[in-house]
């Protein structure tokens, strides 16, 4: 992110300590994980300690320090999709694309991640697709994910 | 001045103190991990838990951030504070079996053994050396990272510190003894005559941590 975007970022909360969660959501809409060196000029700029900014950004699950893919896909384990079969659904993700819970292909396309509960229980067993919910899922329901996704980056994705 | 009843005596307090150094003044005993005089409370152990009578409302409070106030009945070794202490021991020691000071505190209350899974942690989390960092210090150069089960306590990106002068307050302040202050200092290194040598390296005041203007 270049700096103006940064300084952009940052102006628009008044470079005020109580902006500093919307900030960093911001930082991580454009660059989909927050990346070091933003993290510490934002603590350098509003005038906060580095230490507490990174507690910040740790301390919400949401936040992510390490690069992320294009495409993310949160699938959900919480208590209802748990039930209904979210790790079966979490399985099916991992060996489709091949890589664990939490990790990005090294092509840097995708990234699969687990999440508790995103609020819509009652479409168990829920997967999010870059913000688009996809409910009541099944073994079918993940090929098709998985090859839309492909489908944008085909040449990239590994089998 | 606040008149309040303790264990039953009525005794008076200067208002503004919390009821921790009050009782202690009294010579009450009561067990704590992460309070300390130089730096502000916090109330994250829970040990110096008492029962605290307000009106008409009787609760558990930490008492090292409960305020001084006129009226207050406050029991200090009542079967429920005893029992609550005990619980907190017994989960203390289930995170840190092997720290004395933890093993210490378990046995004063009676507590041998735990009944929960063990880990063996040696911080507990108290938080003293985040607060000696910021109000001693005045560096800032740790903070609890992370959440949960997971979180500890870091200096940003858990690197070597920046901002970390190497002063060792967080070390005096750790009541278990699990820091190490090569874990937050700067790589050591003294720059002198032109030239950088690494430092020899004073143990006890780490007075080392020079920052390099070499870039480090």
């Amino acid at each position: 992110m270049n700096l103006e975007m940064l300084d952009e970022i940052m102006r628009t909360y008044g470079y005020e300590e109580s902006g500093v969660v919307a900030m960093l959501q911001d930082i991580q809409r454009k660059e989909r994980y927050v990346p070091e060196a933003e993290l510490r000029l934002v603590a350098e700029r509003v005038g906060i300690p580095a230490s507490r900014v990174y507690g910040l950004a740790t301390f919400y699950r949401s936040f992510s320090l390490k690069p992320r893919g294009e495409h993310i896909i949160n699938v959900c384990l919480g208590t209802a999709c748990h039930v209904r079969g979210g790790a079966r659904v979490m399985d099916k993700f991992t060996r489709d694309i091949g890589i664990q819970p939490g990790e990005t292909t090294p092509d840097g396309k995708v990234t699969i991640e687990p999440v508790r509960c995103v609020g819509c229980c009652g479409l168990a067993p829920v997967v999010v697709v870059d913000e688009e919910v996809h409910g009541k899922m099944n073994q079918k329901k993940v090929s098709r994910i998985v090859e839309e996704c492909r489908g944008v980056h085909r040449e990239g994705v590994q089998a | 001045m606040a008149k309040l009843i303790v264990d039953g005596k009525e005794i008076e307090a200067r208002d503004g103190r919390t009821l921790l150094p009050v009782l202690r003044g009294i010579g009450v005993r009561i067990p704590t991990l992460c309070f300390h005089e130089a730096v502000s409370p916090y109330g994250a152990c829970r040990l110096c838990l008492v029962e605290v009578t307000a009106g008409k409302r009787t609760l558990l409070a930490a008492s090292c951030m409960y305020p001084v106030a006129e009226g207050l009945v406050v029991k200090t070794a009542s079967e429920r504070v005893i029992r609550a202490r005990r619980m907190v021991a017994e989960l203390l020691l289930a995170r840190c079996p092997g720290v004395p000071r933890v093993r210490e505190i378990a046995g004063e209350l009676g507590v041998q053994a735990s009944r929960f899974p063990q880990r063996d942690e040696r911080c507990v989390l108290c938080g003293l050396c985040v607060r000696g960092c910021a109000e001693i210090a005045g560096v800032h150069a740790i903070d609890f990272a992370s959440r949960g089960v997971y979180m500890d306590l870091a200096p940003p990106f858990h690197r070597a510190s920046e901002t970390c002068v190497g002063c060792t307050t967080c070390v005096t302040l750790c009541p278990t003894g699990c820091l190490d202050p090569l874990d937050f200092r700067m790589p050591p290194s003294r720059h002198r005559f032109s030239e950088t040598r690494p430092a020899a390296g004073c143990t006890l005041c780490a007075s080392e941590s020079f920052r390099s203007d070499h870039g480090h």
